[in-house]
């Protein structure tokens, strides 16, 4: 997938925690340019900073230096409220270990990002019916999370990123806790919302037939991209 | 924003249930105690200032009094010429009433009871708010005579006849008999804890004579009339009992003027002493409850860490997670404050009737307590609900 102005571009990336000494380089100068609708696999060895980034792009957390534009937006300038809100509108996550609220029924949980939303009952209820549809869990909503297999908890997660629309869907280690079958429905799920409703989805594995399912596999080895490889087959 | 909010805290408040009511706990029982303590201190403060009306309103006693210092000597008594001065020369009072007393065994067949008998005349039944519930009051001849004659209260009657109607029966008091024709509408206790009703009341020449041996008056009972004041009628009493027994500029005086609505005062307003603080006790045991409050919100902001960190991650703005958390425990601590409102009233309603004080709702106390319980979840909910609003995103999100 080529071209398409760029939604997501880095430029000169750091990240450093602590002074001095004991100062950890977590990034060392990242340059990434991301397209609307690509769907990127991150991958490289722990500590290789790949988690850092992935907050850096979820907008959860801030670089020590560089420039992150999203959207034409300075996300480096923005406050840590500014921030809240561009993640509540343009940005879905998904977590290794799902994340969802305890003792909340399936629905209710997908309609948390909506009610951050100030959407009415009646539209919340109607959007997460149909986030939930489309993950495949309809007759699950008054489930608690208890109650769903880890595939079906990673379900419900995926709906509750994408109840509100999201431009990009960021995923970390997204199958990490799933058996090898349920991590393929999971896949075909997260391809399937890349394809069909062009929502840009940034994943980090460290399984090669999960990175497998990505246009482009952006490797980081010791605070830097390593490689960035554009895939052909899948798309 | 704040409807959706409180809904959060609703749906918060509802998963954890049974840790919500051990929360709000400590503030029930702390809203509970202060309006229970308030209501029932307010009843008791009634019911005093009941007994005190049913004495008399308006009321002065005079009686004599002792002289401190060296060369004091007993006061003397009054005489019926100082009850017929007072009714004379001072204006303003409605009714005057001579009182002696002596402590007598009433007999009736085979029933006998200790008791007092005051020798009086009809004034008194005025002055001493007594209303005639059978037969009549005694007539001039009567008084003027001195005839074994009296009215009964309502204890005596119980005492000696039981459910018979006593008017024209004979009751023998000491030596001599003494024809009953009256009896009196019953007034309870008094305001110092004795039973009004046990008394006999007889013409006052009939107890000088046959019982005191004496033409002495133990207390003079003065009835101001309504609209006059009663400081006016105290100082003219003062004068006028300073003149005709004698007593020089520079002295004390030799007698007391007793003020019912003095004894009022004091004895109410030992009650509200008291009510105030028990109250202040129980407000203390309140401040506990929210303490309570902050350390289980501070709890569950730590054991919620993820649930902020999810919440934080999705979008929720930091005066979000600020709101819902501040909103729970306000919303705890009412809740706490209204079951603790509910408490108050049936503990109360109990309470008042095992200590046969009157259940008065006081409104105030209700929707003090109230509000109170509201501030302290304020109060007590802002520090962990900052705490949770600042939490790191990626560092709650770890939070295992």
């Amino acid at each position: 997938m080529a071209g398409g102005a760029s939604l997501i571009r880095l430029t000169g990336i750091t990240k450093t925690y602590g002074e001095g000494q004991a100062a950890v380089h977590a990034l060392r100068g990242i340059d990434l340019d991301i397209a609307q609708g690509e769907f990127v696999a991150v991958m490289g060895p722990s500590g290789s900073g790949k988690s850092t980034a992935m907050n850096i792009l979820g907008c959860l957390d801030m670089p020590t230096r560089g420039g992150y534009l999203f959207q034409g937006v300075h996300v480096e300038k923005l406050s840590r409220d500014q921030r809240a809100l561009l993640r509540r509108h343009f940005f879905g996550f998904v977590f290794q270990g799902f994340n969802l609220l305890a003792r909340t029924t399936a629905l209710e949980n997908v309609e948390l990002p909506l009610i951050y939303r100030g959407a009415p009952t009646a539209t919340r209820h109607a959007a997460a019916r149909a986030a939930l549809r489309q993950v495949g869990l309809e007759g699950w909503e008054h489930h608690n999370p208890g109650e769903l297999s880890g595939g079906q908890q990673q379900r419900v997660a995926i709906a509750r990123a994408i109840v509100t629309q999201p431009i990009v869907l960021l995923a970390d280690e997204p199958t990490g806790n799933l058996d090898t079958r349920t991590s393929e429905e999971i896949m075909d799920l997260i391809v399937a919302l890349n394809r069909d409703h062009g929502i840009t989805v940034l994943m980090v594995t460290h399984e090669p037939e999960m990175a497998a399912y990505a246009h482009r596999i952006v490797r980081f080895v010791d605070g830097r991209v390593d490689s960035d490889a554009r895939q052909q087959g899948r798309a | 924003m704040w409807w959706n909010t409180l809904m959060l805290a609703m749906r918060a408040i509802r998963r954890n249930l049974m840790r919500s009511f051990l929360t709000i706990l400590g503030v029930v029982i702390g809203v509970a105690a202060v309006i229970t303590i308030v209501t029932l201190g307010n009843g008791a403060t009634q019911s005093v200032s009941d007994q005190i009306a049913s004495m008399g309103s308006n009321l002065l006693m005079v009686r004599p009094g002792q002289r401190y210092g060296p060369g004091a000597s007993a006061a003397p008594r009054f005489k019926l010429a100082d009850v017929e001065a007072v009714h004379t020369q001072i204006s303003g009072v409605a009714a005057v009433a001579p009182v002696v007393s002596s402590a007598v065994t009433a007999v009736y067949q085979a029933n006998n009871w200790s008791t007092s008998v005051t020798g009086t005349t009809n004034d008194y039944f005025t002055a001493g708010n007594w209303v005639i519930a059978a037969g009549r009051e005694f007539t001039e001849a009567e008084e003027r005579a001195g005839k074994a004659v009296c009215v009964i209260g309502a204890t005596i009657r119980d005492k000696l006849f039981g459910q018979q109607n006593p008017v024209g029966a004979e009751i023998r008091i000491k030596q001599f008999a003494c024809e009953v024709i009256g009896l009196l509408k019953a007034k309870g206790q008094s305001a110092m804890g004795s039973d009004q009703d046990d008394t006999v009341i007889m013409p006052l020449r009939t107890v000088q004579r046959r019982l005191a041996g004496s033409v002495d008056v133990n207390m003079i009972m003065v009835s101001v009339a309504t609209g006059t004041s009663i400081d006016a009628v105290k100082l003219q009493l003062d004068l006028l009992l300073r003149e005709r027994r004698k007593i020089g500029g520079s002295e004390e005086d030799d007698f007391r003027v007793l003020d019912t609505r003095q004894i009022a005062d004091a004895l109410t307003g030992t009650t509200r002493i008291l009510t105030l603080l028990l109250g202040a006790v129980a407000a203390v045991s309140l401040l506990v409850g929210g303490i309570g409050i902050m350390n289980i919100m501070l709890v569950s902001v730590t054991e919620r860490t993820r649930e902020i960190g999810i919440r934080l991650a999705i979008g929720a703005l930091e005066r979000e997670v600020l709101l819902q958390f501040l909103i729970e425990a306000v919303v705890l601590s009412s809740l706490g404050g209204l079951i603790g409102i509910v408490l108050a009233a049936a503990a109360s309603i109990f309470l008042a009737g095992l200590m046969s004080v009157p259940y008065i709702f006081d409104p105030a106390i209700n929707l003090l307590s109230f509000v109170f319980s509201a501030a302290i979840g304020v109060m007590f909910g802002y520090f962990p609900a900052r705490r949770a609003a600042r939490l790191d995103p990626i560092e709650a999100l770890r939070h295992e």
